[in-house]
């Protein structure tokens, strides 16, 4: 019997993404991926799928889904309104839906992006590799592109594995943080030192100009020392480019793979979830650290991530619908009961 | 024109060292990042990921749970100046049309210096470019070997969409363009030759290093190739070897 997740609405951007496409940036393409990669990985962890599995970027506004098979596994990781047939569900836990419900992803309560991972994962195949899609190159996911109302998603598992459903406990729900720790570099001698030091000290908005590739920020100009054009080489995801203008760029997942502007400073890959998360309109600063912190950082973020599967709690019954309570539950009556809880 | 004496290195985030070797467009320059490239592809360091070449500088993925930066540094440094020969250069002719709806900057291009439209197709054509670069965007190659006399800084006033296959030229440089996208380069020409199509293999048509001429073609044959383009040929073939 086949088994499938049908777009009744795909929301404001929804697409298919994973850990992203490596090996090409010689030629030109970026990885794309989840902008948040740590959220995609909760959410897979959510409903027992491998950390990188393809799962559905939404943003801002989510998608509504039909359930086109006997169940589906779900797990969501975002700050969004989510509903089941009209029944509101919580995220950063697994929800077992049945043939015909309505999942409905509102709008983002906090934050810009979220994650609906479904166990077994999408039955997509790879392209160059991966079933992230590259929405500039038209590559990966459904027919390189968004999803639009009446895509027919296909799982690979026509039945959910048997299993209790599972809960992100509350420590581990990442908090939104507006500070972003970056390296300097690698053109930070395009800058004067208090041309960098202004810019630690300033507070940026996030503009409406702002997508999978990258966002631009309003605030305080960055002067140049020595022009602002630089014979273009390589970006990397969280580079941090200064145009003319003065007012930053920082290159997200679906970046351009090389840029001919002054790159001033790159935002640690543990922070890029940070970054992921920015709306437009959101305030934004930005710290140093030195490369040892951010190797460090980096360090402590894999392994927190590693430890993810174990630290899942059993989510209880489907009817708690508040996370907080039913975390709070399972704190009380420790994880072994949990399960049996009403 | 010259590589440094010893090549800078730079962090891109905690996980990706930029080897800058110049400060310059120039083929010298860019031989030596292929075959910093190439003998670092050769020394298979544990840690190392995805490298990209550009202009004057290797950009070079890494692991740090796996090698430590300054333990990549020492390696590189082992590694310069890359002595390897390279393998020899591919060798493409590329046609394009010149002109009219296809290169739709041509006139403007020649007035500007003070040519005809047939000189300067004829100047386009005379030279032997080398990729110096694919990147920015999917398959977008960037070309050195331009007659200095072609050479011409960007339009003003970009245009908020050009079409694939886009030949044109940007201060000392020609490219090749591969999709669709906004760019402020002037267009001379368009090619039928799709340097990415996902469903051919290759999907990438030019690498850094390869060396490309230009042959020109009339619509008609244009029509015809881009048929063939689109049913996965290459359409760019090898040149002759001599």
């Amino acid at each position: 019997m086949s088994a499938a997740l049908e777009v009744i609405a795909p929301g404001l951007m929804t697409t298919v993404q994973d850990l992203g496409r490596f090996g090409y940036q010689r030629f030109g393409l970026s990885p794309a991926g989840a902008v948040d990669g740590l959220a995609l990985q909760i959410a897979n962890a959510l409903v027992g799928n491998a950390p990188g599995e393809a799962a559905l970027e939404m943003t801002l506004q989510g998608a509504t889904l039909e359930i086109a098979a006997p169940a589906a596994r779900l797990a969501f990781a975002g700050d969004f309104a989510l509903a089941i047939d009209g029944r509101p569900v919580a995220a950063y836990r697994s929800h077992l839906a049945h043939r015909g419900q309505l999942l409905a992803v509102g709008r983002a309560k906090s934050g810009l992006r979220g994650y609906l991972a479904v166990a077994g994962g999408l039955a997509l195949a790879p392209e160059l590799g991966s079933r992230a899609t590259h929405l500039r190159a038209g590559l990966g996911g459904l027919e390189g592109r968004d999803l639009r109302g009446g895509d027919r998603l296909e799982l690979r598992a026509a039945a959910p594995p048997a299993g209790l459903e599972r809960a992100l406990s509350a420590a581990d729900i990442p908090e939104r943080r507006n500070l972003l720790r970056v390296v300097l570099g690698p053109q930070d001698d395009y800058f004067d030192a208090a041309a960098i030091a202004d810019f630690f000290k300033a507070t940026y908005t996030v503009t409406a100009s702002a997508d999978r590739m990258g966002m631009r920020l309003a605030g305080p100009r960055i002067r140049h020392a020595r022009g602002f054009d630089v014979i273009s080489d390589a970006v990397v995801t969280g580079s941090i480019q200064v145009p003319g203008s003065g007012e930053p760029i920082v290159m997200l997942a679906e970046r351009q793979t090389t840029g001919g502007y002054p790159k001033l400073a790159t935002v640690i890959g543990a922070d890029l979830p940070q970054a992921a998360q920015a709306r437009p309109g959101t305030s934004l600063r930005f710290t140093p650290v030195d490369l040892a912190e951010a190797q460090r950082v980096r360090a402590a973020q894999l392994a927190w991530l590693a430890g993810l599967p174990q630290r899942l709690v059993p989510a209880g019954a489907a009817r708690w619908n508040d996370a907080d309570r039913l975390l709070g539950l399972n704190l009380i009556s420790g994880v072994a009961d949990a399960a049996s809880d009403p | 024109m010259a590589a440094y004496d010893v090549p800078r290195f730079l962090n891109a985030g905690e996980a990706a060292l930029v080897v800058e070797i110049g400060d310059s467009i120039a083929a010298e320059l860019s031989e030596r990042v292929a075959m910093l490239d190439a003998a670092l592809a050769a020394a298979a360091i544990p840690g190392v990921g995805e490298t990209v070449p550009t202009y004057r500088s290797l950009l070079v993925n890494y692991d740090p749970a796996v090698i430590d930066t300054g333990g990549l540094i020492a390696r590189l440094r082992a590694l310069w100046p890359s002595a390897g020969r390279l393998a020899a250069p591919r060798h493409w002719i590329v046609p394009v049309a010149y002109g009219g709806s296809f290169g739709e900057d041509l006139d403007e291009f020649a007035r500007r210096k003070a040519m005809t439209s047939e000189a300067v197709v004829e100047r386009h054509l005379a030279g032997r470019y080398r990729v110096y670069m694919v990147g920015f965007m999917p398959g977008f190659t960037y070309l050195g070997g331009l007659d200095p006399e072609l050479a011409l800084p960007r339009r003003d006033v970009p245009r908020t969409l050009t079409p694939a296959g886009s030949i044109s030229i940007g201060g000392i440089q020609t490219a090749i363009s591969s999709i669709a996208a906004p760019s402020g380069w002037h267009l001379l020409g368009r090619t039928p030759v799709r340097a990415f199509d996902k469903r051919r293999d290759p999907p990438f048509l030019f690498n850094t290093g390869d060396l490309i001429s230009f042959e020109r073609i009339d619509a008609a044959a244009w029509r015809e190739l881009a048929e063939a383009a689109a049913a996965g040929e290459p359409v760019a073939r090898p040149a002759t070897p001599p």
